[in-house]
């Protein structure tokens, strides 16, 4: 009884409930959109606008979002710069694997338990591993 | 809006009729990201170097200056109509809803406007 109830689909409860992965990548795709609305297209515009002002608004683009040379404050802030790139890119990977399942879903395939499940899982499978094999490639080669 | 009867009490509260053009909008600029953010990404990821030369110069081509135009009008619509849903999901004292109208409303106008503007001055050689 208790290895037939496991397998069945669990009521949604203010309390009794376990997270699945499509709850996870549900409530992430918000985040990450909403992380990529503010702090991606903030540090896009800050890039652009530095390159049109010249090349002193550049340096100091580079300095306090990449390389922290003048230092002080800006060694702080270009760690903070290296964790939100590292952290944007991420976003979009999951964003935009979540942003495609959301796609097949609106056209009413996907729902069955164990295929949303497993696309769910790989949407996070494929952001991790792109978002490491994008910095290995932007540091490495 | 009536507070009498019941359907004096919600008459005028029903749909806007946009949902239809806000879901669709959304999922056309999704697409549009999918080619435009990669674009981006494998293109800063390949370039030589990151000095202002470099980048000043791989910006005003045409290719790039135009995609990062269209970036500023499509991306900036997703971001916005995303981050419309979420305010509305959130937020629900009248005072934070006329905020958020004016965020949504005002700020990715502003962010686009400088954006485009920034781009044209790069590619046609204000700087």
């Amino acid at each position: 009884m208790a290895q037939a109830r496991s397998n069945r689909p669990l009521s949604p409860h203010l309390q009794i409930w376990r997270w699945g992965p499509a709850m996870l990548v549900s409530i992430l795709h918000r985040i990450t959109g909403n992380g990529m609305a503010f702090a991606g297209i903030g540090l896009l515009l800050w890039w652009v606008g530095a390159i049109a002002s010249g090349p002193e608004a550049y340096a100091t683009f580079l300095d306090y979002a990449w390389t922290g040379a003048s230092g002080g404050i800006a060694v702080l802030t270009a760690l903070l710069g290296k964790v939100v790139l590292v952290g944007l890119t991420w976003a979009f990977f999951q964003h935009a694997a979540s942003g495609v399942r959301h796609l097949f879903l609106d056209v009413g395939a996907g729902y069955e338990l164990e295929s949303n499940a497993r696309w769910s899982t790989l949407t996070l499978v494929f952001s991790v591993l792109a978002t490491i094999l994008f910095w290995a490639f932007v540091l490495l080669r | 809006m009536g507070n009498g009867t019941s359907i004096g009490r919600v008459r005028g509260l029903g749909s806007s009729h946009q949902g239809t053009h806000h879901w669709l909008l959304q999922r056309l600029t999704a697409v549009g990201n999918l080619v435009l953010i990669p674009f981006l990404m494998l293109s800063l990821a390949l370039l030589p170097s990151h000095d202002y030369a470099t980048v000043h110069a791989w910006v005003a081509k045409p290719i790039p200056s135009t995609a990062l135009i269209l970036i500023m009008l499509n991306t900036i619509t997703h971001a916005r109509l995303g981050v419309q849903v979420m305010l509305e999901d959130y937020i629900h004292e009248e005072g934070g809803k006329v905020a958020a109208w004016l965020l949504v409303n005002i700020v990715p106008f502003a962010a686009a406007a400088f954006g485009i503007i920034s781009v044209i001055r790069i590619a046609l050689g204000g700087a």
